[in-house]
């Protein structure tokens, strides 16, 4: 089922865009859709664009496991798009022709400008292609049974192929079409969520047997442990890092791992999941890995409003929200711990239970309670997002498409609307993902179709193939922004190469094939990390590198070339310099977090200001030159 | 104009007020997001407060940042189409000044 819907979607997509192949011969049907777009349109296209892979599956699956910190981007992906309306918009529909690069430079003709601005909306566009290319890989796992490495060179191939024959226009429809399935599709998953309702023992409408996690008794006796139920023998303990005890118990000729933890003076033993790795092979939760044996999905309400064993049947949008905001509800989430146990690699997912007003406010990954450090952290992240989104190059081509300023202001308004409505859905989905405990230990990212999933195979085709889409939708818009700026920024406006119209559109295909590639790759080598961080890194450098050049350029005169261009080399160099010695990164490399000489993972407090300082600076230092030049 | 709009753009007299109105509209937003921030760094046990309809101060601002926005969107296109409507309607009375002034 879920093959047969993806595959009519894919089918539909690319005949679209062999039809409207035959608009983008002239260089300005490519890359700007002939600027005929209606604003209509081009509004939903505009949420089409926006509302990618880290907003449906990356904020979802943030939302499923650490709560409202998950919203947070929610709030701030939409809050940016006021800065784009107020300030951005209308001017630079005024001002540019294809791409960021020509708006910025409109009055300059400066070729630093050309350069670091191309380089600025490559870096860009590709910081926002990884996440995308991971959600991709993603999806295609449980869809289509493919590894992950497929689904990204499948998602490549797709794009290549959309962007190299038509550019602009069938990216816009492409994003017109899934903006409004998403929309529509998220909207009837909610309904489904709040009718079922919540439940302490999510049983998926009857079709699906809850798992309950066991608890031991145990006792001390020296430096050994007793567990009270017959049949289990303690094999080994570890304590890792931060005080916590895994205890390895045998039962029934499984090997297992526990969470020991004292309350009220008596010492219990938790039930966990684990993988274990040797050079025999891969067990999960004591029996060998096959196809069969997986880590099982987790989430769920321990208690609501105080009831252990509760079942609210349907409830209004609001009572669903209150329901597990409750002091009185607790919420189990899962944390992970890795350690070595002799020769074997143990990875553990560990159960931790939150109270439900916890759950529901931030602080949960963003630890607005910690210390100076990790409340900057916090101030970075809400002021990337909400400066980001109006210096994301594959939103600011988009207002290219439309016939007018007013158009490009109405086409953000409609924008406005359908994001903000979407992204309020993202918190009941994010949270009937807990409650229906549909999560993934080993990837967030799957909870929204695996959400749908708990409600039936065609809702989770539906909603997968739509996943599907939003990627689609958004990697061709970045590659249509990235190509741009190579065949239009650098070999037409800076290097001064000549060209046809034909050969123009001919490089930006050329440049589109190379640029999806290096996505593929790049989408192969991040797998597994959350997409909406990955999507929030890309907004610190597009606020650190664009917006500053943006915004001075519409309202500071002695705003200068050089100043410009400075101000986007720093932001770029500042925000990834920063982001590649951070504690998340020193994650992925496979080192100690703590041993990051960056303290904090988001960039955009220094990166920012950094690259205003930077063009007030330099364009003071060379003003007196504009000012000779003039004169 | 180096690199020209894809397609012409014609004269707007109410640019300078619409740039006005959308720097204050900016401002006004940006402080209601600011607050949001101030608030969870400062007090953030306050975020789990039952402000509205049972739910808690986290969920009502969060929605409402959304809803403003939205709101002030709105509020501004009008503003913005108002003042289009009133340089048009200036531009074609000149215009038919001017018209009637040619042929006297």
């Amino acid at each position: 089922m879920a093959i047969i819907v993806f595959l009519i979607f894919v089918i539909f997509v690319i005949g679209l865009s062999l039809y409207l192949g035959n608009k983008a011969k002239t260089s300005s049907g490519y890359y700007a859709a002939g600027g005929q777009i209606h604003w209509g349109v081009n509004g939903i296209a505009f949420a089409g664009d926006y509302l990618s892979a880290a907003s449906f599956l990356g904020i979802c699956g943030m939302i499923a496991t650490v709560g409202y910190d998950g919203f947070l981007y929610s709030i701030g992906f939409l809050a940016g798009w006021i800065v784009a309306l107020f300030v951005v918009a209308e001017p630079l529909k005024r001002l540019g022709k294809y791409t960021f690069t020509d708006a910025v430079d409109a009055n300059y003709n400066s070729r630093g400008i050309k350069l670091a601005a191309a380089v600025s909306t490559l870096v860009v566009s590709l910081c926002y292609l990884i996440p995308q290319m991971v959600g991709a890989g993603v999806l295609v796992e449980p869809l289509l049974g493919l590894p992950h490495a497929w689904g990204v060179i499948m998602v490549g191939a797709i794009v290549i192929t959309i962007v190299a024959t038509a550019g602009m226009a069938s990216t816009t429809y492409v994003q017109f079409l899934k903006g409004a399935l998403l929309i529509i599709f998220s909207t009837v998953l909610v309904a489904a969520v709040v009718i079922r309702g919540i439940s302490t023992q999510p049983d998926h409408g009857g079709k699906h047997d809850f798992y309950s996690y066991k608890t031991l008794t145990a006792e001390k006796s020296g430096n050994d442990l007793i567990v009270s139920e017959p049949g289990y023998v303690v094999l080994g303990q570890t304590e890792i890092k931060g005080g916590l005890l895994f205890v390895k118990l045998a039962h029934d000729g499984k090997q297992t791992w526990w969470l020991a933890a004292e309350t009220a003076g008596a010492l219990t033993l938790k039930e966990t999941q684990s993988t274990v790795s040797n050079a025999k092979g891969k067990w999960i939760n004591g029996a060998p890995a096959s196809v069969e044996n997986q880590l099982r999905q987790v989430g769920n309400l321990e208690q609501i409003r105080g009831q252990r064993d509760a079942k609210t049947g349907s409830l209004s949008l609001f009572g669903f929200l209150s329901a597990i905001a409750d002091k009185e509800t607790v919420v189990r989430t899962w944390k992970t711990a890795a350690f070595a146990d002799g020769a074997d690699k143990v990875t553990i997912y560990y159960p931790k239970n939150v109270s439900g007003d916890r759950f529901m406010r931030p602080g949960q990954k963003f630890k607005v309670e910690g210390t100076l450090l990790e409340r900057l952290d916090f101030l970075s992240l809400m002021l990337a997002l909400f400066l980001g989104t109006a210096a994301l190059p594959h939103i600011l081509i988009r207002y290219y498409t439309v016939p007018s300023p007013a158009s490009a202001r109405k086409s953000t308004i409609v924008a406005i609307a359908a994001i903000g409505f979407f992204y309020i859905l993202t918190l009941f989905m994010g949270l009937g993902a807990m409650a229906n405990g549909v999560i993934n230990p080993l990837d967030s990212n799957m909870s929204a179709p695996l959400l749908a999933r708990s409600f039936g195979q065609l809702l989770f085709a539906i909603i997968s193939a739509i996943a599907f889409a939003t990627v689609l939708g958004t990697v061709s818009g970045l590659i249509v922004a990235a190509s741009g700026a190579v065949a239009h920024d650098l070999f037409d406006r800076y290097l001064k190469i000549k060209m046809d119209d034909r050969q123009k559109v001919r490089a930006g295909k050329i440049s589109a094939f190379v640029i999806g590639g290096i996505a593929i790759m790049l989408g192969i080598l991040f797998k597994g990390m959350n997409v909406s961080f990955l999507v929030g890194l890309a907004f610190a450098v597009a606020a650190s590198a664009n917006l500053p050049a943006i915004l001075m350029l519409l309202f500071w005169k002695r705003t200068t070339a050089k100043g410009i261009a400075a101000s986007i080399v720093v932001g770029i160099v500042a925000s990834l310099a920063l982001i590649a010695f951070s504690p998340e990164l020193y994650t992925l490399y496979g080192r100690n977090p703590l041993d990051a000489p960056i303290p904090f993972n988001n960039p955009g407090i220094v990166s920012i200001p950094l690259s205003f300082i930077t063009l007030v600076l330099v364009s003071l230092m060379t003003s007196h030159n504009r000012n000779a030049k003039t004169s | 104009m180096l690199h020209q709009p894809a397609v012409p753009v014609g004269k707007d007299p109410a640019v300078p007020y619409k740039m006005r109105l959308g720097i204050w509209m900016f401002i006004c937003y940006s402080l209601f997001y600011a607050g949001f921030v101030a608030v969870n760094l400062i007090n953030p046990l306050a975020m789990s407060a039952i402000v509205f309809a049972k739910l808690n101060l986290a969920t009502v601002y969060g929605f409402a940042l959304i809803v403003v926005a939205l709101i002030e969107a709105l509020v501004y296109d009008g503003l913005c189409r108002r003042k289009e409507a009133h340089f048009e309607k200036v531009e074609k009375q000149s215009n038919k000044i001017n018209s009637k002034k040619g042929r006297e």
